[in-house]
């Protein structure tokens, strides 16, 4: 055992590699959740993101297709849910577990041609004298531009939630569907849209996984990340910002298991695996008391009756 | 212009009618999907429905539809008591696995002691397991107000490891040469869940599923928890005012839904798997979701529903081998039934009406 090999500067680096497919799944999450849809097909949308993102990149040579095609991907994916919930107004639960179950077959299906391959690599940043820092210039201005997308996207729906217009209304439509409908907002459009969304960052949260963080395509190689977006989403009592941190927790502990099963730590190697798990759940279970930021009309149907 | 007309009770005819559309609907699109993989669609859909049940090696798979049916309706019928009342466990995997790996362990430790009472002791450890396993989410639920599905699901992949765990090291065979995996139960004449009936797939599981199937239809139709049960997931404040304790539902449901399950994967690790290994798993808890949705949650349904879910597992394999269809077509095959399953569902609970648009 040997912990000193652990570089704290590299850990943190790669922490925020780990966080960003959680972080970009549950924003996306985030914005369809404030517009009262239960989407739990989270999972299912990165997976497919992840694999067409794959292809797309193998096939074109460019991790930048990959990455649109992967968001493509998981927006047209999430259609499925919209035909399920907002045309035949199926129950949103069932529906979420639909996306999950066929997308991970789907994928499955769609990767067979491309399992241990591996992909065209994405350029780092690289700001001359910025990213030679030490310290400093590897966490900072060290990384692939999808984990700054990743941040930078938080801070949008951030902006958009709390100062425009569009955001109130998508909040509106959340809390109270029939008030929004009587005010005249298309709550079925608008919640389309909020579904697309997270489809799309769902899927580039997928690609993320598959291009960047592993990078390579193998079956159901999401491994509940999608699951713990939808988690992350509750611990953030559906704050942006508190996504991010929220995020990075979970990149932490995963990323400290793996350094210390490198390290060869006494603690077999599936009691650290499961640790991510096991951490989500605690969280889950601390921040569950609160549940007075939850959007109101979350997870229920809407059909104007007139 | 299309418009929907919401029922004031759902159609009892749509009800019955659409997993029956929705297998044909599935029938045509799968079809579709294998011709775009290459494969001729008429013989993939024979080979998987009709060659299992009639087929030139019938007697072979016939007694495989009873051995892949029983877990399926085994964990479903559970499943369909919290389905039904809104409270979703969908870590029936994780539940499988822990009620194998108890009672696996239980069995192991008598080995090679024979005695008659193994088996039942064997039985009654693979249910507390996974009794245990599903009374986690179910606590933190009743105590926390934590969210069941987040919970149960987390579960599921530390059961995984857990599974890793036990077959490379507590219950690890140390007669087995360093391969992972236990002791074969299948060779421990006191443990082993062997056919009834020579031969014909029929093990102590499917006697328990088939029970199951009966217990679950007479507590959802003559029993006060079955009609507390219903209530709750059809009118929650109607529930909340007939003095239903959401509590107890909560426990009761999760409690026998993780009880089945667990029964499941001791069968199944004492049957016809014989072993804890690590894929001793293969996705019966989540299958199992779709079986429960596809029987409409109703017992007999689930029964109906289990067999041709086997059908399409067993069908699967053989296009496998002979058509070279890859396995996770058949994954999408079933989640495509599902899709269909609940999109046609609208024509249940509403009225789809051709009407033009009144120009005002």
């Amino acid at each position: 055992m040997d912990l000193s090999a652990i570089n704290p500067v590299l850990l943190i680096a790669s922490l925020m590699v780990a966080a960003t497919p959680i972080l970009l799944a549950a924003i996306g999450e985030l914005v369809v959740e404030k517009s009262g849809v239960l989407n739990l097909g989270v999972e299912g949308m990165m997976i497919i993101g992840a694999v067409s993102g794959f292809a797309t990149a193998v096939e074109s040579g460019s991790p930048w297709l990959g990455f649109i095609a992967s968001a493509l991907a998981g927006a047209v994916f999430s259609l499925l849910f919209v035909l399920l919930t907002q045309v035949a107004k199926a129950n949103q639960v069932a529906s979420g577990l639909a996306l999950t179950l066929s997308g991970l077959g789907l994928s499955a299906l769609l990767g067979q041609s491309y399992v241990g391959i591996k992909p065209p690599q994405m350029g780092m940043l690289d700001i001359p004298l910025l990213t030679d820092l030490p310290v400093v210039g590897p966490i900072l201005f060290g990384h692939d531009p999808i984990l700054y997308l990743g941040l930078a996207l938080t801070a949008a729906v951030w902006a958009l939630l709390k100062f425009t217009r569009a955001g109130l209304i998508l909040r509106a439509v959340g809390e109270n569907h029939e008030a929004a409908h009587a005010l005249g907002y298309k709550v079925i459009r608008i919640r389309v849209l909020a579904i697309m969304f997270g489809g799309a960052c769902a899927g580039l949260g997928g690609a993320y996984i598959s291009l960047i963080r592993v990078p390579q395509w193998t079956e159901g190689m999401t491994a509940g990340v999608g699951w713990i977006a939808l988690a992350l989403v509750v611990f953030a009592s559906w704050k942006p910002w508190r996504a991010l941190l929220g995020a990075y927790l979970f990149g932490g502990v995963t990323v400290v298991q793996l350094n210390l099963q490198a390290a060869g730590v006494a603690i077999p190697v599936e009691y650290l695996a499961m640790s991510p798990y096991v951490i989500t759940i605690v969280v889950l279970v601390i921040l569950s008391a609160d549940k007075s930021s939850a959007p109101a009309a979350l997870g229920r149907n809407f059909h104007a009756s007139r | 212009m299309i418009r929907l007309e919401k029922r004031p009770q759902p159609s009892r005819a749509w009800s019955l009618a659409t997993p029956l559309v929705a297998v044909l609907a599935t029938m045509l699109f799968g079809g579709l999907l294998f011709a775009v993989l290459g494969k001729d669609p008429v013989e993939a859909i024979r080979t998987i429905f009709w060659d299992p049940l009639f087929g030139e090696y019938a007697f072979y798979f016939r007694p495989q539809l009873l051995v892949k049916g029983a877990p399926l309706v085994l964990i479903a019928i559970g499943l369909s008591l919290g389905f039904k009342a809104g409270i979703w466990n969908i870590g029936a995997e994780g539940q499988y696995i822990m009620g194998a790996i108890v009672g696996a362990a239980v069995g192991l430790a008598f080995y090679p002691y024979e005695a008659w009472y193994i088996f039942p002791l064997m039985v009654i450890a693979g249910a507390l397991g996974g009794w245990a396993w599903a009374m986690i989410p179910a606590f933190l639920k009743v105590r926390f107000g934590t969210n069941e599905i987040l919970v149960s699901l987390m579960l599921v992949y530390i059961a995984e490891q857990l599974l890793a765990s036990a077959s490379l090291r507590f219950l690890k065979n140390p007669e087995g040469m360093g391969f992972p995996g236990s002791r074969n139960l299948q060779s421990y004449e006191s443990a082993f869940n062997a056919d009834l009936i020579e031969g014909t797939g029929m093990h102590w599981g499917v006697v328990a599923a088939l029970i199951a199937v009966i217990f679950a239809y007479v507590l959802l139709t003559r029993h006060m928890i079955g009609f507390h049960i219903r209530l709750t997931g059809e009118a929650p404040r109607a529930a909340k005012f007939a003095g239903v304790k959401p509590a107890r539902l909560i426990l009761l449901c999760l409690g026998i839904s993780g009880a089945l399950a667990g029964l499941a994967g001791l069968f199944e690790v004492s049957g016809p798997a014989g072993q804890v290994s690590i894929d001793f798993n293969v996705g019966y808890g989540f299958t199992a979701i779709i079986v429960a949705f596809l029987g409409r949650l109703h017992p007999f349904g689930i029964l109906l529903a289990g067999g041709l879910m086997a059908l399409t597992y067993i069908g699967g394999d053989i296009a496998q081998s002979n058509l070279g269809l890859p396995a996770a077509a058949i994954q999408v095959f079933q989640g495509m039934l599902l899709f269909f399953l609940l999109a046609l569902d609208l024509l249940t609970n509403f009225r789809v009406t051709l009407r033009k648009v009144e120009v005002a």
